[in-house]
């Protein structure tokens, strides 16, 4: 292990974390600015939670590099593709927790909402969502450190964040990329998942004593 | 107390997305075209030291020639690299000028044509497509066929002819191209009369082929000439006897949108002093003495004072 | 349209199909790979994991070893196992091992806690030995769980087998690598729609044997449970890199 090698390359590692942590925030966002749509449709016309279960655990099912290959011929070897790809690995999760979470309000909350006049729109938002919060948060975990991991995949592609030290190492046979690009993404998957966790404890004091699902 | 959560929350999303969005807005800004140093020229390579070693070179001159440089991550090869500078999302890379001829014109790549041949060649073809071809250097890096000395000698080899009569019983190895390209195994058939028992897809001179042909997982390994390797592990270079590798300058190759003089006069003042010898004394810096490809490169090229100090 | 009609071409070009390199060739690698190191994967997990379930030892790291392993670039971890080992298969099987115990590991961990106290009193009052109330009680109710994790574990070493071909090993992965690198996006595609389908079909087989070898009435008391295994191994596979 080199440190002095570490010493030397400090901007670059920092930059390929920053392109980590872009194509993290990214995909996250994307994802559930979709997922959570199609569970809150999910949860209105509970028809629609199979197949949409369905479908996205297919799309989560098919190996990362083969998602980020076939997009190759439609989009290249851009940040596009990767970034289509990662958003599509997080919606089974993102959609799954969001559902059940909001299946979990008690009927009789909701009754309750419902008489004291709230309608559909604040009942959602001021009274089922934060209930549903933990679970959803949950899922926003796995999501996230499944990302992170994910990422490192697109260095096959010319990206990768810190997955591209494995490259360098890799080319030149020397292992201190390698235990470094390793290493940060471990933490980062453990700190953003702590840091998930806090904002969990933040935002739902109340929910301290059951914990989540 | 439920309104706060919310009211978090939502602040916590928003903010994050506003972040998003600036982040994909960054994403989104592609190196604008235009006359002169507008957006930062992106410099390209593809996955082997050598390459590598230039890409940091190219760089490292267009700064000092008052462009800003703009590194992209090597690609598997030039089949993925180029049509990336064809396309314009990528304006420089360091090519080679046989091989880059025989992609360009679909056409081999005659061995028997010199430099300037190529050259001219290269430059009919790209012009059009708004691609400069700038000058040569006298460094050349070509396709070498390379095995032990314990297989030398137990199969009488010293030229890729004598490898003709025994190809049969031995197993080649080197990156994926080598399959398809006429300077791979197509070549060897046609213009050696050579066919091995098993080609192995390894990578481009990389670990992956020195590994196999330490440990006799391969006999015949493709390297490239100017590889430092070859000499550490004190391998045996089989001389091309019959004309298939054509020559293999090491020339720059950059998008017109974004040259100016300064730095087209920049990078030919620098492959003006890239002999065969330099290159090969770098590659073997890095892959041999694990050095950084930036460092060596800086190193160089303050040491030609080809960059101002 | 002609890309789609190109990519037909490979598919049903004749010469693809034949050879060291044609598509049965390395589908069955690819198979090989997988299945060795998920049986072996299951040999080191399952006896560990049982053992902790059944005793409720460490816990901690049983739960959380899923968490850990969904952190763990599966490429960064063959790099490695090649640069310390060479080239061989055996970094290749072991980097796949390493990413298939986890999901193992937390699934029968948990399989096996989630067995009712009273259940397990009732068997100790029966007289039952421990390892008697592990195999005629515990296993069997956790199988669902167990099922889970191994389906997970299973689906997840058949995507991350992709990488073998980047050490220049077979498997299906030669044909991404090798038409990644000659910008063949007919072998490249070609070979990412048989990874893909080789996973569901894992998937859907092993859900097959499952619901086959897991008794009806647990079956659905535990289909929650089964889900949540799926999605805490499978951000293993997904992390995976697979």
């Amino acid at each position: 292990m080199d440190w002095g090698w570490v010493q030397d390359h400090l901007d670059e590692i920092q930059s390929l974390f920053f392109q980590h942590a872009q194509f993290t925030l990214l995909a996250l966002v994307y994802g559930f600015a979709i997922a959570f749509p199609l569970a809150l449709a999910a949860t209105r016309w509970p028809r629609l939670y199979t197949p949409i279960l369905g479908l996205t655990g297919i799309l989560f099912t098919i190996p990362s590099i083969a998602l980020f290959m076939l997009m190759m011929p439609f989009t290249g070897p851009t940040a596009t593709t990767c970034l289509i790809a990662l958003t599509i690995y997080t919606l089974l999760v993102l959609v799954r927790n969001t559902v059940e979470g909001l299946k979990g309000v008690p009927r009789e909350v909701r009754e309750a909402a419902e008489a004291m006049g709230y309608r559909r729109f604040k009942q959602l938002f001021r009274v089922e969502l934060p209930i549903a919060l933990p679970v959803i948060i949950a899922g926003i975990r796995i999501a996230v450190v499944t990302t992170i991991g994910l990422v490192t995949i697109t260095a096959l592609i010319g990206f990768g964040g810190l997955g591209a030290l494995f490259i360098d190492g890799f080319r030149q046979a020397f292992g201190t990329p390698i235990i470094v690009g390793f290493a940060l993404s471990v933490l980062f998957a453990v700190a953003a998942d702590l840091a998930l966790v806090g904002a969990q404890r933040l935002l739902t004091p109340w929910a301290r004593g059951g914990g989540s699902r | 107390m439920r309104g706060t959560v919310t009211r978090k929350a939502a602040a916590a999303l928003t903010a994050l997305a506003l972040l998003a969005a600036g982040c994909a807005a960054e994403e989104d800004a592609a190196p604008s075209g235009g006359s002169g140093d507008s957006g930062p020229i992106v410099v390209g390579a593809v996955e082997f030291t050598e390459n590598i070693v230039l890409q940091e070179m190219y760089a490292l001159v267009v700064e000092d020639a008052g462009g800003e440089a703009e590194l992209k991550q090597p690609l598997a090869s030039r089949e993925v690299l180029f049509p990336a500078v064809e396309e314009g999302d990528v304006n420089l890379v360091p090519e080679y000028t046989g091989a880059l001829t025989t992609f360009v014109t679909g056409e081999e790549a005659e061995a028997s044509s010199d430099g300037e041949e190529l050259v001219a060649e290269l430059r009919e073809a790209l012009e059009p497509e708004g691609i400069k071809v700038l000058e040569p250097a006298p460094a050349q890096d070509q396709d070498a066929l390379v095995v032990t000395p314990e297989t030398a000698e137990e199969y009488d080899l010293e030229t890729v002819s004598d490898l003709a009569p025994v190809a049969d019983e031995l197993t080649a190895g080197g990156p994926p191209e080598e399959k398809e390209r006429f300077v791979g195994l197509p070549g060897l058939k046609e213009v050696y009369g050579i066919e091995f028992a098993d080609f192995r897809a390894l990578d481009a001179g990389g670990p992956l082929t020195s590994n196999a042909l330490e440990s006799g997982q391969i006999d015949v390994a493709r390297f490239f000439s100017t590889q430092g390797i070859i000499d550490q592990k004190g391998w045996v270079v089989l001389e091309e006897d019959k004309p298939l590798i054509p020559t293999e300058n090491i020339i720059p190759v950059i998008t017109e949108d974004v040259s100016t003089p300064e730095i087209e006069s920049a990078l030919n003042d620098m492959s003006a002093e890239l002999t065969t010898a330099e290159i090969t004394a770098l590659n073997k810096k890095v892959d041999v003495d694990k050095e950084d490809p930036q460092d060596v490169a800086k190193a160089w090229l303050e040491e030609k004072g080809l960059i101002g100090n | 349209m002609t890309f789609l009609s190109e990519l037909l071409a490979w598919f049903t070009d004749p010469l693809n199909w034949q050879g060291s390199s044609g598509i049965p060739i390395r589908t069955w690698e690819h198979v090989q790979y997988s299945v060795a190191a998920t049986l072996i994967a299951a040999l080191i997990a399952l006896p560990i994991a049982l053992y902790l379930g059944h005793t409720g030892r460490g816990g901690l790291l049983a739960i959380n070893i899923a968490n850990i392993g969904r952190a763990i670039p599966s490429l960064g971890l063959i790099i490695m196992a090649f640069i310390l080992l060479g080239l061989n298969i055996t970094p290749v099987m072991i980097a796949l091992v390493a990413l298939a115990i986890p999901p193992i590991v937390t699934n029968t961990y948990i399989g096996i806690r989630n067995v009712n106290r009273e259940v397990r009193d009732a068997a100790g009052g029966m007289g039952m030995t421990g390892w008697q109330v592990l195999t005629q009680v515990e296993i069997p109710v956790a199988m669902p769980l167990i099922m889970a994790g191994l389906r997970t574990s299973a689906v997840q070493v058949v995507a991350t087998a992709t990488l073998a071909a980047y050490l220049s090993f077979g498997g299906l992965g030669r044909f991404l690598f090798d038409g990644l690198a000659l910008q063949d996006y007919e072998q490249l595609t070609g070979g990412a729609l048989l990874i893909a389908a080789l996973s569901l079909i894992t998937e859907f087989l092993l859900a097959r044997v499952q619901t086959v070898v897991v008794p009806k009435g647990l079956a659905k008391r535990n289909a929650t449970a089964a889900v949540d295994a799926k999605m805490s191994g499978k951000a293993g596979v997904a992390s995976s890199g697979a």
